[in-house]
């Protein structure tokens, strides 16, 4: 039993440093010489430590504008997300109307269709709105989320309905009960899907590279992706500083809040896929 | 009986009332998420269908041109290899990338405090993929630069191929990131699997004396099974609209062998401005995820146990 204990540790100990490797090197690199990097790629630690890899990236982008834009983008996506969704979800869960049934299974429906089928009439209509280069074409089209409104009405679903009828008792209109009793009973409901919206919004990157020309506009995966562009005379060093920039802080988020990340990607299944 | 009779028709009118109102309820709470989806899925949706009969650069006239956008496209070698090699990069990424997943999960489940391990197989799940493709972009490089061939040169001896650059490997590179970005999620998603099999299933296996490899066969799989389908039909779906490492990692603009059919959509519409032939190329992509979804939903009838 014990030496059986002993492999299992074996095996995820290997997989989990091959899922740490790239990372740790990641960060070693960042602080090496171009020098150094071409000439001795297995050396591990940096010799010199070049410090100036991190002040000379963040000189090469702009990369506090791009975390403000991408951190705005994202809740405000967020907000609106939630509460519309809530709400849809809310009306599918709670009240009757003719065609209810129907139209969830539409809305549903909805959810298969890739978004790179979409995309070129996304582009066009985005255009006559006039939102090509600018934020909105980021923020208004991703809060419509079918994956939302279903995942929220089966929260919605669990919560007591009894609840709401002795609010109705008291006088409470459908907004309140809604407000007042619905919403805080599916606080898990709405954190795990906030957390799956706001990392979905963060890491985008097809919508930003097609709707975004102004690099003041340019979200993080945006700004990192143009260190990849040139392909000639790459300074690893300062591509990898970048890296380290754009992913470090995120790494850090996770590792605070991991158990109600990983709990919430694993429960809606689907992640940020 | 009197009060009865006269208490009806007054309930009946009351629920007629409520009914009516909850009907501007329902328009009222549905309706923003109602709005932005018809706007912006279901009628770029249509939008797309009629785009893809047509011959359009976005500026001139629209023409129609019936299925002579299909046609070309299903005639044109770079669409078919584009095919090819979507099929390829799902052939490898989901059967590999989930029996990794099975078996590290299997080890997180029969260990005692393997949060520590959940983490760190999650990590690539919460990053940016351009990010995870610059830093496999310089672990793989081709040239002596490159991390895994100097470490396969210095230790092994073995000269390994230009990842990046061979047309012939690039989709197993691809496949390799992309079996590293998304393991952790597989892994917890069937963890979550794992532990709703009642134990006493799995003592009752050991009563009767079967062994630790009889029981992953007899009990857990069939008992996971569902699980398996799910994650099975979700990556072979992502992994044929996979994009941004692609991209990042080998523009499939200079190298061909790493050409996709979102790739393609990508760079006939928005490289090319052939708006038509795009979505054309975007309509066939749907079709081939909706076959493929199809064939599995078939399959499962015969492979997944829904009864515990």
């Amino acid at each position: 039993m014990r030496s059986r204990q002993v492999a299992l540790h074996a095996v995820l100990t290997i997989g989990g440093l091959a899922m740490l490797f790239p990372f740790v090197w990641m960060l070693l690199t960042s602080f090496k010489s171009v020098r150094q990097m071409l000439n001795n790629p297995l050396d591990w630690l940096p010799d010199p430590w070049r410090w100036e890899n991190y002040p000379d990236a963040l000189a090469a982008m702009p990369f506090g504008t791009a975390y403000w834009n991408s951190f705005y983008i994202a809740a405000i996506n967020v907000t609106l997300t939630l509460l519309t969704s809530a709400m849809a979800a809310y009306a599918f869960a709670r009240i009757r109307f003719r065609g209810s049934e129907v139209l969830f299974v539409v809305f549903l429906a909805t959810q298969m269709v890739p978004a790179q089928v979409t995309i070129v009439p996304l582009y066009l209509m985005l255009a006559q709105f006039g939102w090509i280069d600018s934020h909105l074409s980021l923020i208004v089209p991703s809060i419509a989320n079918p994956f939302a409104v279903f995942l929220l009405r089966q929260f919605i679903r669990a919560v007591p309905v009894e609840l709401e009828e002795a609010a109705r008792i008291d006088g409470a209109g459908r907004w309140r009960c809604f407000w007042n009793v619905v919403l805080p009973n599916i606080r898990p409901g709405l954190g795990a899907l906030g957390i799956i919206a706001f990392l979905a919004s963060w890491n985008s990157f097809l919508f930003p590279l097609i709707f975004l020309n102004s690099p003041e506009l340019a979200t993080v995966p945006l700004l990192l992706s143009q260190f990849s562009g040139g392909r000639t005379a790459v300074d690893y060093g300062l591509i990898l500083a970048g890296s380290a920039i754009a992913v470090v802080p995120m790494l850090i988020a996770f590792l605070i809040g991991q158990r109600k990340i990983i709990n919430s990607m694993a429960a809606s299944g689907l992640g940020g896929r | 009986m009197a009060i009865l009779t006269e208490a009806r028709p007054q309930v009946a009118r009351r629920a007629k009332g409520v009914r009516n109102r909850d009907g501007w309820w329902a328009a009222f709470f549905l309706g923003p998420q109602l709005t932005l989806l018809a706007v912006f899925l279901v009628f770029p949706l249509g939008f797309a269908v009629v785009l893809a009969f047509m011959r359009w650069d976005g500026l001139g006239q629209k023409e129609w041109v019936g299925l002579d956008n299909f046609a070309a496209q299903l005639s044109d070698p770079e669409f078919g290899l584009a095919v090819w090699n979507t099929v390829k990069l799902a052939l490898l990424t989901a059967p590999f990338g989930l029996a990794l997943a099975l078996l590290i999960a299997v080890a997180l489940n029969s260990v005692k405090g393997g949060g520590f391990y959940r983490v760190l197989y999650f990590m690539p799940v919460v990053t940016s993929s351009v990010a995870v493709a610059l830093m496999w972009q310089i672990i793989l490089a081709g040239d002596e630069h490159g991390v895994l061939n100097a470490s396969l040169e210095r230790w092994f001896g073995i000269t390994g191929p230009d990842w990046l650059g061979d047309p012939g490997w690039v989709i197993v590179a691809i496949a390799v990131v992309t079996i590293w970005s998304s393991l952790g999620l597989n892994v917890v998603i069937f963890l979550a699997g794992l532990q709703t099999i009642p134990p006493q299933i799995v003592e009752a296996a050991r009563m009767d004396g079967a062994g630790s490899l009889r029981i992953f066969r007899s009990v857990t799989l069939p008992l996971l099974s569902p699980t398996i389908f799910f994650s099975t039909v979700v990556a072979v779906i992502s992994s044929f609209q996979a994009f941004d490492q692609i991209y990042v990692l080998v523009n499939p603009k200079y190298n061909d062998g790493a050409r996709t059919i979102v790739y393609q959509v990508y760079e006939l519409g928005f490289q090319d401005f052939q708006f038509g032939m795009s979505s054309a190329a975007a309509l066939i992509l749907l079709v081939l995820t909706l076959l493929v979804t199809l064939v599995q939903f078939a399959a499962q009838k015969r492979l997944v146990h829904y009864d515990t």
